[in-house]
């Protein structure tokens, strides 16, 4: 065939391209996620009352998709009370809510939000709880 | 199609593979928007003040020194607007303007001149026919049905366009990351991003949870807020009984904010 | 019809090096705007748009100045223009591309700028200018391409691509009528709050897209053995003269509402932009060069033995290009924004990094037409011309 070597040089580039990530994580940890739900908030509730929102298959799945709901509910329509499906009744914030229960973001939302290379820009605005608060300006 | 050559054949492939792949995807990423199973309800809190059409009144009388600094302080901290001295980068929600500046229409040498020089709070007029609202491409500021023109800063792409639209030069825009302007933040509001505009919010956020705006607070009375098609509500009964004038009447927007001479 | 790009001489790989190095400039600095905001430009909280709109503004004028060459040539079959229908359609992909660029390095937070699609609002302008804009690329990119091909094929273009040439020469002033109701359905600002904006767009586009056309075709006669013809350059230095002179009467009909009226919120800019305002005056330099450039390219373009003769003929279409880009390109936008709504004045004057970045955008444009019009001219070099300046299709 006619350019062999050009051909089989640039089959070489893509070929590389494609599969570095897998090549470059040969003999690395495989480091799941350690998630620490226990924080200081969260352990001074009574046993019992450990809930979340919703329940934690659901806030798993969807939490982004809810905050994203709360987002509009709030800002763009002005409703500030979610009831969830068991009928008690929550203000919706992400930093005066979530954030009073799951004070530990860096050992929280953080450890799977790594793990899975996501990089939620709501803290960008809303401001982190106190332990993660970065003093220089962020992207 | 039996004479087709396999340049056009690769091609047909390739473009029928991106149409299957994207169509396929937009699909999935259309239908998939809404929650699988949609639980739990949104409702608005029982203590939140409702109104047909929200409006304040300023008197100028009874403005001093004291009172514009408060209003202005209170309404920058609890927001977290920084403090930016450079006035070409700088961000203000209400702030303080003298009188000819204000009403440029009446300014004139042989009036008081007292009048004239008199400062005067000035911030967004929530107006009822708003042009920032009109221009947005995003409906990132858009108005309520309670009458507040609201920001929506995740929304906001940063066009700048909604200020170009206003007359009243209400709007700010972050020319910067601000974080690194605010002294003391509040932990209960958040801040803004660099690249997104804001302004005053007639303190939606305390409205819905029955509080007054900040500024009216620390008015001492000199900043009246209510529902102004409500009949018995306060700016009603001020404005039936007293001269009030509002910005730049001619241009049709039609401002909320009525200032009492 | 790409490859016939990447066969040039020395000068031609020279020149895209030459702007590969002012691109790559660009976009450096625009990584440092992405990164530490829209302050390192010269805009202010007053003077919220500058250089980068005012650039986009032009640049839409530019681009819809290609149907004053589709138009005569599709529509009426002005045989003078079939050599460089082409040409002008290149130049409108060209400067679209640098209008949509332009908007993009202007935006606070480009990455959300899918949510104008995503939340449609039919009431802003600038929903309209996006969807115009990008229809008028596609729409030229298609026409250009598709009659190109079939010129380098000896063919004559397949009729189906018609009626997207008429849909093109309908679009063109769509979209400057588009941009110039951005500015005059603002009702704060007096200096653009006038029913002859969209017209002046209009007259201000054809009057500095044909100049430059008159001198791009030059070039490629310079650089290429492509001879867009001698009649074409000057129906287009005709129709540049002609809009010129309407542009300048037109800005004379808005001095003369302002003034005679008495109206002081409509007299304040202009007075900013020609003599100073509170002692504020940065502009008024840049607003002299422009009307002495106006005086020159009109009594140049105008006068026949001027026009005719290829040396003051360009210098007459270089004044018209310059005087409509120092108009529109900084003293339209930055005019309407001065005086501030409470009447004092906040100047403006583009920073270093907004200027690197401007200038990384039109050396990509440049880039983009460099290519295009490399392989508009490869194919063009072949055709065979007879005595009256038809083109013969090959046998």
């Amino acid at each position: 065939m006619y350019d062999t070597w050009k051909i089989i040089a640039g089959l070489l580039v893509f070929i590389g391209f494609v599969t570095h990530p897998f090549i470059l994580s040969i003999g690395k940890e495989k480091l799941r996620p350690n998630v620490e739900i226990n924080s200081p908030e969260i352990m001074s509730l009574p046993e019992g009352e450990r809930k979340c929102i919703e329940p934690k298959e659901f806030m798993r799945k969807e939490h982004m998709k809810m905050l994203n709901k709360w987002r509009d509910a709030v800002v763009r329509e002005g409703k500030t009370l979610y009831v969830n499906s068991e009928g008690k009744s929550f203000n919706m914030s992400l930093q005066n809510t979530c954030i009073q229960c799951h004070s530990n973001k860096s050992k929280f939302c953080d450890e799977c939000h790594k793990y899975a290379h996501v990089k939620p820009y709501c803290w960008d605005c809303h401001i982190e709880p106190k332990e993660n608060i970065k003093k220089e300006a962020k992207l | 199609m039996s004479n087709i050559d396999r340049r056009d054949f690769l091609k047909i492939l390739g473009v029928g593979a991106i149409v299957g792949i994207w169509g396929g995807s937009f699909f999935e990423i259309v239908n998939k928007r809404e929650l699988e199973a949609s639980i739990g309800s949104y409702k608005k809190a029982p203590e939140a003040l409702q109104a047909k059409k929200w409006a304040m009144v300023i008197d100028i009388k009874k403005l001093n020194k004291k009172i514009i600094n408060d209003c202005i302080e209170i309404c920058h901290s609890i927001h977290n607007v920084p403090t930016i001295a450079n006035p070409k980068e700088e961000i203000k929600w209400i702030w303080e303007e003298k009188f000819k500046n204000v009403f440029p229409e009446i300014k004139d040498q042989y009036l008081s001149y007292e009048l004239m020089e008199m400062p005067v709070l000035v911030l967004c007029n929530h107006c009822d026919n708003p042009p920032c609202v009109r221009v947005c491409p995003t409906k990132a500021t858009f108005k309520r049905k309670d009458g507040i023109v609201m920001m929506d800063m995740h929304r906001c792409i940063g066009c700048r366009f909604c200020m170009a639209g206003c007359p009243y030069g209400a709007r700010s825009f972050n020319w910067r990351d601000p974080r690194q302007y605010i002294k003391n933040e509040n932990k209960e509001f958040p801040f803004r991003m660099k690249g997104v505009v804001e302004k005053c919010t007639f303190c939606y956020e305390r409205l819905a949870r029955g509080l007054p705006p900040a500024c009216v607070e620390v008015s001492q009375g000199a900043i009246v807020f209510g529902d102004i098609e409500n009949p018995e509500s306060a700016v009603r009964k001020i404005l039936s009984t007293n001269l009030a004038i509002r910005r730049k009447p001619k241009l049709g927007t039609n401002p909320s904010v009525y200032y009492l001479l | 019809m790409l490859e016939l790009s990447l066969k040039g001489s020395p000068r031609y790989w020279g020149w895209l090096f030459f702007l590969a190095i002012l691109i790559g400039a660009g976009f450096l600095t625009y990584l440092y705007q992405f990164q530490v905001g829209l302050g390192i430009t010269g805009m202010s909280r007053d003077v919220s748009w500058g250089l980068y709109i005012g650039q986009f503004t032009f640049l839409v004028g530019v681009a819809a100045s290609a149907v004053t060459i589709v138009l005569p040539y599709y529509l009426h079959n002005y045989k003078k223009y079939g050599r460089i229908a082409v040409i002008g359609e290149f130049l409108a992909v060209s400067s679209i591309l640098m209008c949509i660029l332009f908007i993009f390095v202007d935006l606070g937070q480009p990455t959300r700028i899918l949510n104008v699609i995503l939340h449609p609002t039919p009431s802003s302008i600038m929903f309209y200018d996006m969807i115009v804009l990008n229809v008028y690329l596609i729409l030229n990119l298609l026409c250009g391409w598709v009659i190109l091909m079939s010129e380098k094929k000896g063919a004559p273009p397949p009729s189906w691509i018609k009626p997207f040439l008429y849909i093109a020469i309908l679009w063109a002033p769509s979209i400057h009528i588009v941009t110039a109701f951005l500015y005059q359905g603002l009702p704060g600002r007096d200096y653009w709050m006038t029913a002859i904006m969209a017209a002046k767009f209009l007259s201000s586009a054809f009057a500095s897209g044909p100049s430059l056309l008159v001198i791009l075709s030059m070039l490629i006669r310079k650089f290429t053995n492509f001879d867009p013809g001698k009649e074409a350059i000057q129906t287009l230095a005709k129709t540049s003269a002609y809009f010129l002179v309407v542009t300048i009467l037109f800005y004379l009909f808005e001095v003369f509402t302002a003034f005679y009226s008495g109206i002081s919120s409509h007299q304040y800019p202009i007075i900013y932009l020609f003599k100073g305002l509170d002692g504020y005056s940065k502009l008024v330099p840049v607003m002299s060069i422009c009307i002495l450039l106006a005086v020159i390219g009109a009594l140049i373009l105008v006068t026949p033995p001027l026009r005719k003769w290829e040396v003051t003929l360009t210098i007459g279409a270089a004044s018209t290009f310059l005087c409509m880009w120092l108009e529109k390109g900084i003293t339209l936008v930055v005019g309407g924004f001065i005086p501030n709504p409470f009447g004092s004045v906040f100047e403006y004057w583009p920073t270093l990094p907004e200027t690197i970045i401007t200038i990384g955008v039109w050396a990509l444009g440049f880039f983009v037409l460099t290519i295009l019009y490399k392989i508009a001219s490869s194919v063009k070099e072949k055709a065979i011309f007879d005595k009256y300046g038809e083109k013969q299709i090959k046998a």
